[in-house]
């Protein structure tokens, strides 16, 4: 393989417009991606879908254009390809088709998004409970459509899902939002500053009257989820909506309660994070142009604090353009006059967070939920055995990890980091960010032990 | 008890792979994911946890680990990130994994 000037790890709307902004630059990219496609999660498969899936709708559509920029000779894309390692230097170890692979460059940007929360609540673990993001990606990859599906929790992903679906031909049997009246009160004097993302703001509230419109059913500020299941495999779902005990029963019951950045890589590569109180979210520190307190790594997206498509795209131009001036290829001054266009993107596309934050925060019963539940899906631990141990003694995070295995399966920690902080605070979002965010080693992917034993000193020593 | 696909599939135009399914032979789209494939096909469990539970494809996304089955004998592979491919054999999997990789349970 060539030198490369810039390796990117995440080939969504970050890290594709920060590939091509600097290859366009002169710089020689190498953009890694686990997935088989650029696109990220969001405009997952949007390079093929250019024809076909049109409920997907316009917004989702838009992304092609990335995909298309992608195609420069300065940009050399590697796909299924899986970074396990970040090393000082930068160097960066990556894992495709069971073979890993050593590469280094003066500059490394993460740009590895968001994951959604993980909404744990007695039968979240059943076969026919999915997040509506696994939905969405299978819409998106395969044209499978939810059947007989009931939508819940909140958050504005959950409104997009019951949109596409609807324009697809298959509604949501109903739709069950945890936000109560109270959020959206608390949120009202963030709206003036939503004004600036006046075109997000009513997309969202078009979403909203199609949903109406379709007649789909509504429970507003709902709690105490529970699902169980039968030998048909249909999904009872059960919940309190306004002072009235509900079940329906479904195929599918889609959860969602927003998305937070996903911080293994940067935890594992040492930078700083910082608590995100309005996002309730750990994220890696970084200044105005995604520079961290790493030598050579930059972070840009949803990886680096929650903001959307359109906000990771000018904050991964960003990145590209202050990496152009780290390498002389730009002046600060010409760097400075280029990011213009992208800062007023971002300023836009950032405004609206304040009052999506407060409108749809995660429930304190998400947080912290019943003793009943599953917290650690890999290791099958209950919050009832967490609170427990809390009580025989065990300090803090790294105790409890010891003494449960909560964390130590094969995800690491990713379905129940936030469950176990929240239940350290006592469900008290406020109290989250008090507790350190935890160590991530590498590998912070599983590999397998004959991968690993493949890699020779040879190749260590000449990256 | 056979469980129905919780989804819908319309038919699409593009090429077909076959592969095998805990013995059925199941035919998918070519460029889906294995983890799509299976779900298309059924809306049963893929995998049993230590303690017996059944999981699913969960996250889509290669985070939860919930989708993990055997693939031509090898076993604890994601398969939302693998994507099907024409006489793959593929097997649910049952408890935790020995050290030879075989299925203890």
């Amino acid at each position: 393989m060539p030198e490369f000037d810039l390796i990117i790890i995440g080939a969504g709307p970050a890290g594709m417009s920060a590939a091509a902004t600097a290859a366009h630059g002169g710089l020689q990219v190498l953009l890694l991606d686990e997935q088989a496609q650029p696109g990220g999660q969001i405009y997952r498969n949007v390079g093929q879908n250019r024809t076909s899936r049109g409920w997907l709708g316009t917004e989702y559509a838009s992304g092609a254009r990335l995909v298309d920029a992608l195609y420069h000779p300065g940009v050399t894309m590697q796909f299924g390809a899986t970074v396990w390692r970040l090393d000082a230097g930068p160097r960066v170890v990556w894992s495709q088709n069971g073979a890993s692979h050593i590469t280094a460059a003066p500059h490394v940007l993460l740009a590895g998004g968001a994951q959604e929360r993980p909404v744990p609540f007695p039968g979240w673990t059943l076969p026919g409970v999915m997040t509506a993001g696994a939905a969405q990606i299978l819409m998106k990859t395969a044209g499978m459509l939810p059947r007989d599906a009931v939508l819940a929790g909140s958050g504005p992903l959950l409104y997009l899902v019951a949109a596409q679906m609807i324009d697809a031909g298959c509604p949501p049997k109903a739709l069950v939002e945890t936000q109560s009246a109270w959020a959206m009160l608390r949120a009202l004097p963030y709206l003036p500053k939503a004004i600036f993302a006046a075109g997000t703001l009513l997309k969202g509230l078009s979403l909203i009257s199609r949903i109406r419109k379709a007649g789909v059913r509504r429970y507003k500020a709902a709690s105490a989820f529970r699902a169980a299941t039968d030998t048909s495999g249909a999904i009872h779902f059960s919940f309190r909506s306004r002072g009235k005990q509900e079940t329906l029963t479904c195929a599918l019951l889609l959860t969602h309660q927003g998305v937070i950045p996903s911080s293994h890589m940067s935890r594992a590569a040492g930078i700083t994070h910082e608590w995100n109180a309005a996002q309730v979210a750990f994220q890696p520190v970084h200044d105005i142009w995604g520079a961290t307190d790493c030598r050579g790594l930059h972070v840009a997206g949803d990886g680096a604090g929650i903001g959307g498509a359109q906000a990771a795209a000018a904050a991964g131009e960003l990145a590209a353009l202050d990496i152009l001036r780290a390498t002389g290829r730009l002046s600060a001054d010409a760097r400075n006059q280029r990011a213009t266009t992208a800062r007023a993107v971002l300023f836009r596309a950032r405004a609206i967070r304040p009052f999506l934050d407060t409108a749809y925060p995660p429930p304190a019963e998400i947080l912290s939920p019943t003793d009943e539940t599953i917290i650690c899906r890999c290791e099958e631990v209950t919050a009832g055995a967490l609170r427990q141990s809390m009580t025989e003694g065990a300090q803090g995070h790294r105790q409890i990890k010891t003494s449960l295995r909560v964390g130590m399966g094969a995800c690491q920690g990713r379905m129940c980091d936030a469950t176990v902080r929240g239940i350290l605070s006592a469900g008290k979002a406020s109290r989250v960010g008090l507790i350190a965010p935890p160590r991530a080693r590498s590998p912070i992917k599983p590999i397998k032990l004959g991968e690993l034993a493949a890699l020779t000193i040879d190749q260590e020593e000449k990256a | 008890m056979k469980i129905a696909s919780r989804f819908l599939t319309p038919p699409e135009a593009g090429t077909t792979v076959q592969f095998r399914y805990d013995g059925e032979t199941v035919t998918a789209p070519a460029g889906i994911s294995l983890a799509a494939a299976i779900l298309t096909h059924s809306g049963a469990f893929t995998r049993q946890t230590a303690t017996g539970s059944a999981r699913t494809a969960f996250c889509m996304m290669g985070v939860c680990f919930d989708c993990l089955v055997e693939v031509d004998g090898i076993p604890n592979t994601q398969a939302c990130m693998t994507p099907v491919r024409s006489g793959m054999v593929v097997n649910h999997q049952m408890g935790l994994r020995g050290l030879k990789g075989g299925n203890d349970a």
